[in-house]
Order: structure tokens, then C-alpha cells, then sequence
């Protein structure tokens, strides 16, 4: 592999790796604050893409779509907290996997009802609609590259509201000690309700945003899915920082994977989780 | 349920599935085919979640591994051998989930969930790229295994009764052997584990190995069934491993009850009338049976097998748990 091969695979490792980050962060707080295995979390990121195929159709910009999609997309999420998870946080895991399995298959149907099951594509926003040369036959999309700065941008904005608000304070202190927060008089249904709303926020912007690189077809949401699995795993539950670090890892397993052995590409990723398993099991960094 | 009406059903279930090939149509007797195998994983997967208290969401993996070892040990143009086939097939499930095990038992809780589920998605991975198996396209089973031993047929598994009280006859077996195991002193160390660990850790259990056994004690049953399940359509698809195919058998277990295996069987058979009523009512039965998932998580805890004690205590209450 010669060194522009390789910096494009490094590029497209590290764009894929943050938008794993999106979907994963919300996924290991929501596990992390509420104690709730959401198997839907890869759901909201495919009715994500969904919406811009869907919002874009209609208004002929994505930034647009973006504008309604990203206020929809948290009203969803408040709504489901409110509907249902509400009642799962004193359940077991054995019976929030259940719901959160059925509800998966209700998204899809309802996504199959709603716009079909066609495979779509999205048009690039045509301002990030160039590419970059760089050498006389390959050239890297800058579209790829606003996705990366987003995230990046996004991923330090996540971290000044856990570390430097007072909400951020609260989702913390939540993570913690849920009675003690109660105790000193602090709404913890509200941080509940605000987190699974950003986490579902973040999951579909996520969709949104990768709408233009990667098509949007059914049952994306459930490979996203079993990687942020993996990346909670291997980052350690309800650590945000742990999620971006191994994020990073299952982006480079995976591109690289597919580039160095296509045929085990789907293995890579599982080869690395092992690993961590018997060096870790509680993950990295674990909180 | 007193426990001479639990007999009676028993009896009742049993003198059902006996005679339904002599009355039932060829179709639905494929169904009830399909029901029972469905039930011998259901209820191995039964052995973990109920008894054991492990939730394991990657259970397809050993039911469709063991079909895949019956689609490649088939060869082209004639039948395997059922003797040497099914044994080998459930020992490599056996063997899969053994290895699976020794790495997810060292986790615990909502990681156990997501680490068997991404096992499982590994192994669907490699039958799903690579060409091992025929690919994303699958592999065809051309002909059912054949009972020869020696020259002697005792039976033949092409014609369909035949197959089907084989099938029935290996239901019957797991059930009873499951039902043992849990009355042995095995099963109440697996029982003392699911209720406190730490307490048999203290006791002096080598809890990892007891759960370790446990699991692959479980994936040589989902092997059971998947090489039947392969036997019965003549046709192995990587979906056979997928997380769908994981969910559908947590659920019946959920749906049933747990830790009785009774209850992996009803919720088995509730699991494939539901997907025929709905399939036939429309093409988005997902959506329905989706609904009835969120429904019974809400409404009804302990499943259908706790229903009638459920409503004998509390006639006039419902849902509010």
C-alpha cells in the first residue's frame, strides 16, 4: 500500500471511527446513567438516515433536512423515554432486551410502511461537493471531511456538557449514585428524559450526516448497532472518553480490515473485542 | 396449577403431537415439525436463561453452525449418514459454544448480552463472506440424512411421518434429559449460581466451569435443533446465525416462561402460530409481532406459562407491575 492509499484509508478509518463514536456515546451513557440496554439505539440511527432521505426528497437541501430532522429526532426520543422506557429502568436486562428487540422490529416495519424498502442515496451538499487531489489518480471527498470535523466538534461540545455544566454535573453525579442524586433533590426523571433524547439526537444526526457517503437501505441500523456494542465493550460502560477511544479502534479494524483482508473483513472487528476481553474484561476504561 | 392438572396437560400436549401426522394436512404437520424443533432450542436455551441465569443473545450461532456441519458433510449427489452426522454436528456446536464461553463467562450482566450477541455476528460473519458455506446465498441440504446402519434401515427419514416422529422422539429426549440434569446436582449449583454467585463462590464452587459446562451443555442442544431445522427445509442460510434468529428464541423463552422448559415448549409453539396468523394476515407481520414483544414486556411479566396463577390471584387486576 503506497502512502496516498494509506492516507486515504487513515481518513476514511477516522471519519467511519467518529461516526461509530455518535451513535456509541449516546448508547453508553444511556447504559451507563439509566442502567437500560437499548438494542433500538442502531434503529434511531437508520430512521435517521431515513429522515434525510425522506426531508431532502422534500426540500431539496440537507442542511435543511437537518434543521427539521434534528428537532424531530429529539422529540422521538423524549416521546420513547416517556412511553416506555420509563418503565424499564427497575426492570432486568432480560426484559429490556425483549422490548427493545420489539421495538426494532416495529421501526422497521413502520420504516418499510412509511418509504419502503428501496435502497436510496443522498446528493452531497453541493458547497462540500469537491475533492481534494492528491496525486495524479486518487482524491479524497471534502464531504468526508466536514463529517469528521463535526463529529470532532460534536465530541468536544459532549464533553464540555458532562464536564463543564451543570446538567453535566448532575448526568455525572446520575451515574454515580441515582438515590444520593434524588436524595439532595434533583429530578432525576428529567436527566433520564434529557439523556435519552440527546442519545437518540445524537444517533440519527449521526444517520443524517452519513446519509451522503454510505446509502440508505434497511436494516443499516443494525450493524451500527452491534459495532457500538462493541465500542461499549471495549470502551468500558458509561464512559464517554472510553467510547471515543475505542470507537477509533473498530474504525481502523474495520476499514483496514476490509482493505488488508477483504474476505474476514466482518472479523476484524470481533478479533479485537476478544482481546480486550481477556486483557479486560470490564473494558479499558471502565468508569 | 395443581399438579395433577400439569400432568394431564402433559398427557394432552403429548397425545396432540402423536397424533396430529395422521390428521393434520402435510403442510401443518411441517409446521408442527418446525414448532418442535423450535422447542428443543427454546428449551436449551431455557438451560441458561432460566436455570442459570445467563442471557445469552447469541444462541443462533449453535443452531446454525450445526446446520451448516449437516449441509457440508452431505455430499452432492447422496445422503450423510444420520449416525455419524448428528453427532458430529452437536459435538461441533458443542465445541463453538465451548470456545465462545471460555471468552464471554469472563463478563457478566449487560456485557454478557452485548458479548454473545457480537460473537454470534462474528461467526454469522464467516459464513456470510467467505465461501465456506455457499456464502450470503446459502447451502442446500440435497437429501435428508439417511438411518442406514450396517445396510439395515430401521427408518426413513424421506418420508415425512417418519422424519417427524424423529424429530418428535429428539424433543422428548432433551426435554426429559433437560429435566433430569436440572433435578441433578448439577442443575442446583447452576440454580445457586443464577440466584446468588457470590454465595457458591464462597461455598467453594468453581463457578466459572460449572457455567462454562452449562453453556456448552447449551449450544450442543441448539446444535440439536439446528441440524434438524436443516434436515426438515433442505436449506441453511447464514440467517440461520443471525441476531434475529437469536432475538426470535430469547423471546420464546421470555414468552413462555423461564426455567421450567415446559414453558420454552409453549412459548416455541405460541412463537410459530403467531408468525403464521400474522404472516397470513399481512406482509408487515413484524410490525405486529413487534407490538405484541413491547406488549408482553409490559403487561405481562413471568410470560404465558405464569398466566393462569397470574390471574387466579388477582382477577380483577392486571398490568400493574
Amino acid at each position: 500500500m503506497d502512502f496516498v492509499s494509506f492516507l486515504i484509508q487513515t481518513l476514511n478509518a477516522v471519519q467511519y471511527g467518529l461516526l461509530l463514536f455518535l451513535v456509541a456515546s449516546g448508547l453508553t451513557l444511556i447504559f451507563g446513567i439509566m442502567g437500560v440496554i437499548n438494542l433500538a439505539h442502531g434503529s434511531f440511527y437508520m430512521i435517521g438516515a431515513y429522515l434525510a432521505f425522506a426531508l431532502v426528497a422534500q426540500t431539496g437541501n440537507l442542511f435543511t433536512a437537518l434543521l427539521l430532522g434534528i428537532p424531530l429526532a429529539a422529540l422521538l426520543g423524549a416521546l420513547l423515554e416517556w412511553a416506555l422506557f420509563r418503565h424499564l429502568y427497575k426492570r432486568n436486562h432480560l426484559e429490556q432486551v425483549l422490548l427493545t428487540y420489539g421495538l426494532i422490529l416495529v421501526f422497521e416495519e413502520l420504516r418499510s410502511l412509511a418509504l419502503g424498502d428501496d435502497v436510496h442515496g443522498v446528493a452531497v451538499p453541493a458547497i462540500f461537493s469537491a475533492s481534494i487531489k492528491l496525486s495524479d489518480t486518487l482524491s479524497y471527498p471534502v464531504y468526508r471531511l466536514v463529517i469528521s470535523a463535526v463529529c470532532v466538534l460534536l465530541a468536544i461540545g459532549l464533553y464540555i456538557l458532562i464536564h463543564r455544566t451543570r446538567i453535566g454535573m448532575m448526568i455525572r453525579a446520575g451515574n454515580h449514585d441515582r438515590d444520593m442524586v434524588e436524595a439532595l433533590g434533583i429530578d432525576i426523571n428529567r436527566i433520564y428524559l434529557v439523556v435519552f433524547a440527546l442519545g437518540v439526537t445524537l444517533a440519527a444526526f449521526a444517520g443524517m450526516i452519513a446519509a451522503p457517503v454510505s446509502s440508505v437501505f434497511p436494516g443499516m441500523g443494525n450493524q451500527v448497532l452491534i459495532l457500538s456494542f462493541v465500542i461499549v465493550v471495549i470502551g468500558g460502560i458509561g464512559s464517554v472518553w472510553g467510547a471515543l477511544v475505542a470507537a477509533l479502534v473498530i474504525g481502523f479494524a474495520d476499514t483496514f480490515g476490509k482493505v488488508l483482508v477483504p474476505d474476514y473483513a466482518g472479523l476484524a472487528v470481533y478479533l479485537v473485542m476478544a482481546a480486550v476481553l481477556l486483557w479486560r474484561p470490564e473494558g479499558i476504561f471502565k468508569s | 396449577m395443581s399438579a395433577s392438572f400439569n400432568t394431564f396437560l402433559k398427557l394432552l400436549v403429548l397425545a396432540l403431537v402423536l397424533a396430529f401426522p395422521f390428521v393434520g394436512s402435510a403442510f401443518y404437520t411441517e409446521l408442527v415439525a418446525k414448532g418442535l424443533i423450535l422447542a428443543i432450542f427454546a428449551m436449551s436455551l431455557d438451560l441458561l436463561v432460566g436455570v442459570t441465569g445467563l442471557v445469552s443473545f447469541g444462541h443462533a450461532a449453535y443452531f446454525g453452525v450445526a446446520a451448516y456441519v449437516l449441509a457440508l458433510l452431505t455430499p452432492k449427489y447422496q445422503a450423510a449418514n444420520l449416525w455419524l452426522s448428528l453427532p458430529v454436528a452437536v459435538l461441533v456446536a458443542g465445541l463453538v459454544a465451548l470456545l465462545v464461553g471460555f471468552f464471554v463467562l469472563r463478563t457478566r450482566g449487560i456485557y454478557f448480552i452485548m458479548v454473545t450477541l457480537a460473537f454470534a455476528q462474528m461467526a454469522y460473519y464467516i459464513f456470510h463472506d467467505t465461501d465456506l458455506g455457499g456464502g450470503s446465498d446459502g447451502i442446500y441440504v440435497n437429501f435428508k440424512p439417511s438411518a442406514a446402519i450396517a445396510g439395515w434401515t430401521p427408518f426413513d427419514l424421506d418420508q415425512p411421518k417418519a422424519l417427524y416422529f424423529f424429530i418428535l422422539v429428539c424433543a422428548l429426549a432433551v426435554y426429559g434429559g433437560l429435566r433430569r440434569l436440572k433435578e441433578s446436582s448439577f442443575g442446583s449449583i447452576l440454580q445457586g449460581i443464577r440466584d446468588n454467585e457470590s454465595r457458591m463462590l464462597a461455598m467453594g464452587y468453581a463457578t466459572y466451569r460449572y457455567k462454562l459446562a452449562a453453556f456448552a451443555v447449551a449450544g450442543a442442544l441448539a446444535g440439536v435443533a439446528g441440524y434438524l431445522y436443516g434436515a426438515l427445509y433442505g436449506f441453511v442460510t447464514p440467517e440461520y446465525l443471525s441476531w434475529h434468529q437469536s432475538g426470535n428464541v430469547l423471546l420464546m423463552v421470555i414468552l413462555g416462561g423461564m426455567g421450567n422448559f415446559g414453558g420454552a415448549v409453549a412459548g416455541a409453539f405460541a412463537f410459530v402460530a403467531m408468525q403464521e396468523f400474522f404472516a397470513a394476515w399481512t406482509k408487515h407481520w413484524q410490525l405486529l409481532m413487534g407490538a405484541v414483544i413491547v406488549g408482553a414486556v409490559l403487561f405481562l411479566p413471568g410470560g404465558i406459562s405464569a398466566l393462569p396463577a397470574r390471574l387466579k390471584r388477582k382477577p380483577r387486576e392486571s398490568a400493574d407491575e
